[in-house]
């Protein structure tokens, strides 16, 4: 009666591009010049756009947000994966990937602002909106992913979480879900380290998120999530294998959040300054920019134009978003249902008339 | 006497009742060095270390699932759930598990446990952060629901309820956190759990509330006093689970009209259940019909209607006046 071993595995992590723009040639994704400047890009647009929206919800304009600056790297490197039929099923910290997936910058601007007219998506994309429950919608994207493969789509579902999430128990039950039913999802998680101030090792015993795939049976992979072109090789690679049949994939991009949690957190209260600083200095869009110069595809006037394009962008954005006129009372009401029922409708009336002074 | 706001007053009863009986566990998320996300539990991890003050997983069904297991093995755990909105993937162990020991064992397993959270709007938040869904846990047999309404009744209410027998659901209103500061004795008190709190006294309607609520109503019987229009009792109902009907009952026997008022969206809400006990202690009694101010049956908006949807004195007001000309 031996003793056999019936499983045995390893997780494994890829890295294309280190901290100086030194890529390795042989994993590096098939990327075009001009998809490799469009990356970049977008990455700078995000950070721009994160860092105005600190300075709006300074003044007063704009409601507690997640920032994303660090994160780049990892949620924009994922959602460049997607194809226009896939569907992105997000947290809370990957505007770059809203922007990218197509919400106004407006849009985005007004749901933060405490305007839920914001939260839509011009028509055809195809993302859900942020969940701020954590940990709770990764079984949307599971059935998402089903329905997909119901329907005969070759499409796959990419839905994004931190590692604080995959302490839920719903996304147990998402990742057994997408397994069980082979589903194509595309489990991607920012490990940014820090779930508000519980760091990882308090969060899990797991050396890795990646290995928690393993038990679901299905594969896990660590990627350097500051390294935009390890997440988009790893991202499109399993993309293309759920879109194939071959069922769901973790991915874990392992970050940093350098900012706050959010706006009303101060993270002063539970971490060191210097191991922040060690993380700035693996940024994600500086470390893309060393590798665009290195092979001539960015020089300092390049960078210069890209950052004050963005920064046009923002402002046309604000100005616009500024400019927008508050809710009316009506909208209170005005999607609970399909159709307004009748309870509703009095409560709604009855509102609508005391504003006019009626009653 | 020291002046505290809720914050404060809570912090201070969880200290002291950790400092007296060591078997006071607090756990939840962000509860240790960062002291909370409200510093509710500002100073603790620093005064118990982490074995008392345990910053936990992000896992709600986990912390009450824990919870209750360290409550029937000895201790007596405060759980923290950050937002109320939250508090739903533990709402199968609260339900199934927290509230029913006692009875399938009949009486050799219990839960004394507490769990706290801030609930309720007005703070211009996120999706999920405004929520006042005291009903449906005021509607599970076997849970005690608790909530203060000023800094002096939340630290003499937690202090009840941690020393209580029983799970006790703790609802402490956001809105309130740090709106008001007031006199709270340095030394411990308790105030009981079950017994609602006559705020002010009137003859000609009842106004009745908890959590941030009884502001409002305390504020509209206080102009309505001013402006000579009509005396009317206040009452901080404090636990609608278990409720004081009998308080309440005796007040409108007394005024003759009653009005509740509470942000919980309106059907189903906790003020119905009130009603009904008006209805059926006190109607002969009745000078106009029991009436509810309450939040629409609507997801609460966020911070651009939000003040369309939460009951405001001047409303409060007007549902008087309503009410006293019927
Ligand atoms: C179910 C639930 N519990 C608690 C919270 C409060 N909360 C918001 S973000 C957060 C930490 C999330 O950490 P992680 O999943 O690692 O993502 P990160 O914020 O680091 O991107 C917590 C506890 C919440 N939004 N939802």
């Amino acid at each position: 009666m031996p003793v056999t071993t019936l499983v045995s595995y390893s997780v494994q992590r890829v890295e294309v591009m280190d901290v100086e723009g030194e890529v390795d040639a042989s994993l590096m994704p098939e990327l075009s010049s001009e998809r490799i400047a469009a990356l970049y890009e977008v990455m700078v647009l995000t950070r721009v756009f994160d860092e105005r929206m600190l300075k709006l919800q300074r003044q007063g304009r704009l409601g507690t947000f997640a920032r994303v600056a660090g994160q780049e790297g990892a949620h924009v490197g994922a959602a460049f994966a997607l194809r226009d039929e896939d569907w992105m099923v997000p947290a809370f910290r990957e505007a770059g990937a809203f922007l990218l997936r197509g919400m106004k910058m407006e849009h985005f601007l007004q749901y933060w602002g405490g305007d839920e007219r914001g939260n839509v998506f011009p028509e055809g994309v195809r993302m859900l909106p942020a969940s701020i429950p954590v940990g709770t919608h990764m079984l949307h994207a599971a059935g998402l992913g089903w329905a997909m493969k119901k329907k005969g789509e070759r499409s796959a579902v990419l839905t994004v979480f931190g590692e604080g999430a995959t302490s839920e128990g719903d996304f147990s039950e998402a990742m057994n879900f997408a397994a069980v039913y082979q589903c194509p999802v595309v489990f991607f998680c920012q490990n940014n380290q820090w779930a508000i101030s519980v760091p990882y090792h308090k969060q899990s015993q797991a050396c890795t998120v990646a290995q928690k795939a393993l038990g679901y049976g299905m594969p896990g992979t660590q990627v350097d999530g500051n390294d935009v072109f390890a997440v988009y090789r790893a991202v499109s690679e399993a993309l293309e294998n759920a879109r194939n049949g071959s069922g769901p994939a973790l991915i874990e991009a392992h970050t940093y959040r350098v900012t706050d949690h959010t706006t009303a957190d101060d993270a002063r209260r539970y971490r060191e300054d210097a191991e922040v600083e060690e993380w700035r200095e693996r940024d994600p869009i500086e470390r893309l920019g060393r590798y665009m110069k290195k092979n001539g595809l960015l020089d300092d006037a390049g960078e210069t134009a890209v950052h004050e394009e963005a920064v046009g962008k923002v402002a046309e954005a604000v100005a616009v978003f500024e400019a927008m006129e508050p809710p009316p009372a009506e909208e209170l009401f005005a999607h609970v249902f399909a159709e307004i029922t009748p309870p509703l409708a009095e409560q709604r009336d009855r509102l609508l008339r005391r504003l006019e002074g009626g009653e | 006497m020291a002046r505290l706001n809720m914050v404060e007053a809570i912090d201070q009863a969880l200290r002291q009742e950790m400092d007296r009986d060591d078997t006071v566990i607090v756990l939840g998320e962000d509860v240790g060095k960062d002291g909370g996300v409200f510093r509710v539990t500002d100073g603790l991890y620093e005064r118990f270390g982490e074995d008392r003050v345990m910053d936990t997983p992000l896992a709600e069904s986990g912390i009450v699932g824990f919870a209750i297991g360290m409550a029937i093995g000895g201790f007596k755990p405060v759980a923290e759930i950050q937002f109320s909105g939250f508090v739903y993937p533990a709402y199968d162990q609260i339900l199934s598990h927290a509230a029913r020991f006692r009875t399938r064992s009949r009486g050799q397993r219990t839960v004394p446990m507490v769990v706290r959270m801030p609930y309720g709007g007005g703070i211009r938040a996120l999706e999920h952060h405004s929520e006042s869904m005291e009903a449906v846990f005021a509607h599970i047999p076997g849970l005690k629901v608790v909530i203060p309404s000023d800094p002096y009744e939340a630290k003499g209410l937690l202090t009840a309820a941690i020393r209580d027998p029983d799970p006790v659901v703790f609802f402490e209103p956001a809105r309130v956190y740090r709106a008001i500061k007031m006199e709270v004795p340095e030394e411990q008190y308790t105030l009981p759990i079950g017994e609602a709190r006559v705020v002010r006294e009137g003859t000609d309607l009842t106004l009745i509330a908890w959590g941030a609520h009884v502001r409002t109503i305390k504020e509209a019987a206080e102009r309505l006093a001013g402006d000579k229009r009509c005396d009317v009792e206040v009452i901080d109902v404090r636990t609608i689970s278990p409720f004081d009907a009998a308080t309440v009952v005796a007040s409108v026997k007394k005024t003759g009209r009653a009005i509740i008022v509470h942000e919980a969206p309106q059907s189903g809400g906790f003020g119905a259940e009130i009603s009904a006990q008006i209805m059926e202690r006190a109607v002969l009694h009745l000078e106009a019909p029991v009436k509810r101010i309450a939040g629409f049956d609507t997801i609460p908006p966020l911070s651009k209607l939000e003040d369309l949807y939460q009951p405001s004195v001047d409303l409060v007001v007007d549902e008087v006046i309503a009410t006293m000309e019927f």
